[in-house]
């Protein structure tokens, strides 16, 4: 046995939150994309609850354009631990012509990811959604509450947000509405990493450093593939890279990199001058890009 | 400790439109290396735009686009950067004098707050409110960041003149003095945030980051008995866990440790600590914070809103209450109105029986009140329908402390600091 646990705040007040999910709301979801933070949360979940299982299932939205090695490891995850996984297509969306797929150069299914999470949650009834975004991503997720309510459309009201006193959550919802419940909000990509690199977690092959085609544009680097809108003119080259943070391929540029180790990665996380936000094509639309983006109900 | 051994220190600011708070903490972010060059870029990008000849650090922080619009702030946001020894998390807050709840929310979760004042203006009175709502939630240290001194010619006595202000309002207050660190800065300059000023030579203190970076979260914790709300029963009903019935929730105070002899309440009933866990270990103690799921020897009637205690140091289990309330939405607090009450993870329904009086919020005293509006803070007095097992907020804050939601509309409407 151990003698004393001398708690790691962060780490105690994300569970102490998952916990306050489990027990205020009904049929709450993990939101999980099979990036690095919402694979710290399903630790965080497995901690919060042991020796029970993770008394919620897993949502995945599936843009279709996924990196495969994303979905490998997904499959993997939900296998090993014993957990149900829902799966959700933006190909399904579209192809009831609930949204309409962009063209051209800057093409990306990214944003219409909210209509398949919105339709998801309708159709299970979920009430809380647990996502694994931080307040130091971008400027307008650091006034994001812990539990973020949302209307029947989905709707952020950023000016009328619910004050969170100490560390009391109010998950008290009418029908209709449901919470985004951000369990990782206080911490920092650096904490994230060094956490993984702690408790010694897998992640998907594709955050360590690997050949890859790609192209240049806008001082971006673009993975080249067939859902990846490409001009004649851009040349393909290959190169060692890694990705920081992983999404939709069309939006989740990647940054030249020799990490092969999880202490590479935490020593290039340390001393990168490029924020992590920073190789997300989507972010770089405008000003407000993402505060535009949560108000109709994005993730 | 984070799992670098890194110290936590939670910070709130403080100040009035203007003050450049905002630019103070984007001083701190650019001055430790926290910014990246993108963001830097944006800040250029921004800053040209508008027609500035220096860089507008207050676009890193000011995030919602009204802010933006219209260059003030509006809501609390969260800023977080570190140095090799510690991790900081600072709650931006507000300066209008209508938006004081966000300087009660910024500051419900902070250790230390940074009182920002105009060394041109002195101490005003929206100091007085900044330095009335860290008292009334009795943070642990308050620095107090003589700003703009670039504008009085870094003039001494401009600084011990407002520092001499300010001390006045220290009597008043439950502070004492070694609470409290007076801190000539200017924060565009950068002059003592994190670089030691040398256009002022006569003062001799730490640099703000310096002084931040001393504090002791040791000295911060709030120092009390254990208490152990039961948030959330965890029973595997598996093979290998048959029978494992485990109590889980975050202790608030003091420790446990196997074996402590425990009340549970409200049934009163008696029992001992079997095994303490956290994940898959097992602990013979765990320190105050701790989110952990215990066992207990024998078979008792617990569930979430209940509270373990330890034998000797029992909590008043009371259906009045006395408090003090700041209203935190725009709906009234009036006599007869009903709310649901939340302490910690309990909820009971409570009704207002009599409001006391309303506080001046600038240590100037009290006056009657029928009712309480927005950003009001008075003291109230409620009828619980149940009893609940509470602490005075200077005792114990957690236990100490509940909010108010409303029973139509589920917002959180008021937070409490029960006498």
């Amino acid at each position: 046995m151990n003698s004393l646990l001398k708690p790691n705040p962060k780490e105690a007040e994300s569970i102490h939150i998952l916990r306050e999910v489990a027990a205020q709301f009904e049929r709450p979801v993990l939101l999980f994309s099979g990036g690095k933070d919402s694979i710290t949360l399903v630790r965080l979940a497995q901690k919060a609850f042991f020796p029970a299982k993770i008394p919620f299932p897993l949502l995945h939205v599936d843009t279709g354009h996924n990196f495969p090695e994303t979905i490998a490891f997904r499959d993997k995850l939900v296998a090993e631990l014993g957990l149900e996984l829902i799966v959700r297509n933006v190909q399904d969306s579209i192809d009831q012509g609930k949204v309409r797929e962009e063209r051209g150069r800057y093409s990306s299914r990214n944003s219409l990811q909210t209509t398949t999470l919105l339709d998801a949650i309708e159709e299970f009834k979920f009430d809380a959604c647990i996502g694994g975004a931080r307040r130091d991503e971008e400027k307008a997720r650091a006034k994001e509450r812990v539990f973020s309510v949302r209307d029947d459309f989905g709707q952020w009201d950023e000016k009328n947000q619910r004050p969170e006193l100490f560390d009391m959550l109010n998950g008290r919802i009418h029908i209709g509405q449901n919470v985004r419940v951000f369990p990782i909000s206080n911490w920092t990509e650096l904490d994230v990493w060094e956490y993984i690199r702690t408790e010694n977690i897998e992640i998907p092959s594709i955050y360590y450093a690997h050949k890859r085609e790609v192209f240049f544009r806008d001082g971006m680097i673009w993975t080249a593939n067939e859902h990846v809108f490409r001009e004649a003119h851009e040349e393909v080259t290959e190169l060692m890279v890694r990705f920081r943070t992983v999404g939709d391929m069309t939006c989740t540029a990647a940054v030249l990199s020799e990490a092969v180790s999880l202490d590479d990665v935490v020593a290039e996380i340390r001393d990168s001058t490029i924020s992590e936000r920073g190789a997300r094509i989507d972010d770089k639309r405008s000003e407000a890009a993402m505060e535009t983006r949560k108000k109709v109900g994005y993730f | 400790m984070d799992t670098q051994g890194r110290k936590l220190i939670k910070i709130a600011t403080a100040g009035s439109v203007d003050d450049g708070k905002s630019t103070l903490i984007g001083r701190l972010l650019y001055d430790t290396n926290s910014l990246t060059t993108d963001k830097i870029e944006a800040i250029e990008r921004s800053s040209k735009q508008r027609g500035y000849d220096y860089l507008d650090f207050s676009l890193a922080t000011d995030g919602l686009v009204a802010e933006r619009e219209q260059g003030i702030t509006i809501d609390v946001a969260h800023i977080y950067f570190n140095t090799d020894k510690t991790n900081f998390i600072v709650a931006d807050t507000p300066g209008h004098v209508e938006y004081t709840r966000n300087m009660v929310t910024g500051a419900s979760t902070s250790q230390v707050a940074i009182v920002l004042i105009d060394a041109r203006k002195g101490v005003i009175e929206q100091t007085y409110r900044h330095f009335f709502i860290a008292n009334l939630l009795r943070i642990s240290h308050v620095v107090v960041a003589i700003n703009k001194m670039d504008l009085v010619g870094y003039e001494e006595e401009v600084f011990l003149k407002i520092k001499d202000d300010f001390n006045e309002l220290v009597a008043k207050s439950d502070f004492n003095e070694d609470q409290i660190t007076f801190i000539p800065v200017s924060a565009l300059k950068g002059e003592n945030i994190a670089r030691k000023s040398q256009e002022m030579p006569w003062y001799l203190g730490n640099t703000l980051l310096d002084h931040l970076e001393v504090l002791e979260p040791a000295d911060l914790q709030e120092n009390s008995v254990a208490r152990f709300p039961i948030q959330y029963v965890t029973r595997p009903k598996t093979e290998a866990y048959h029978d494992f019935r485990g109590f889980s929730g975050k202790l608030y105070g003091g420790s446990l440790k196997v074996g402590d002899q425990v009340t549970v309440l409200p049934s009163g009933n008696e029992t001992t600590i079997k095994s303490i866990h956290f994940f898959d270990q097992e602990y013979q103690e765990a320190e105050v914070g701790s989110s952990i799921t215990i066992t207990l020897a024998d078979e008792v009637d617990l569930s979430r809103g209940d509270m373990l205690v330890k034998r000797e140091t029992i909590p008043q289990s009371e259906k009045q209450i006395s408090a003090t309330i700041c209203q935190v939405n725009s709906k009234i607090l009036k006599v007869g109105n009903k709310y649901i009450l939340q302490h910690g993870v309990n909820r009971v329904l409570a009704k207002v029986d009599e409001i006391e009086s309303r506080i001046h919020t600038d240590f100037s005293g009290k006056e009657d009140a029928e009712q309480l509006k927005l950003n009001d803070i008075g003291k109230v007095k409620f009828r619980l329908s149940k009893p609940i097992h509470a602490d005075s907020y200077t005792s114990n804050k957690s236990n100490g402390s509940f909010i108010l939601i409303d029973e139509s509309s589920f917002d959180t409407v008021g937070v409490g600091f029960i006498d």
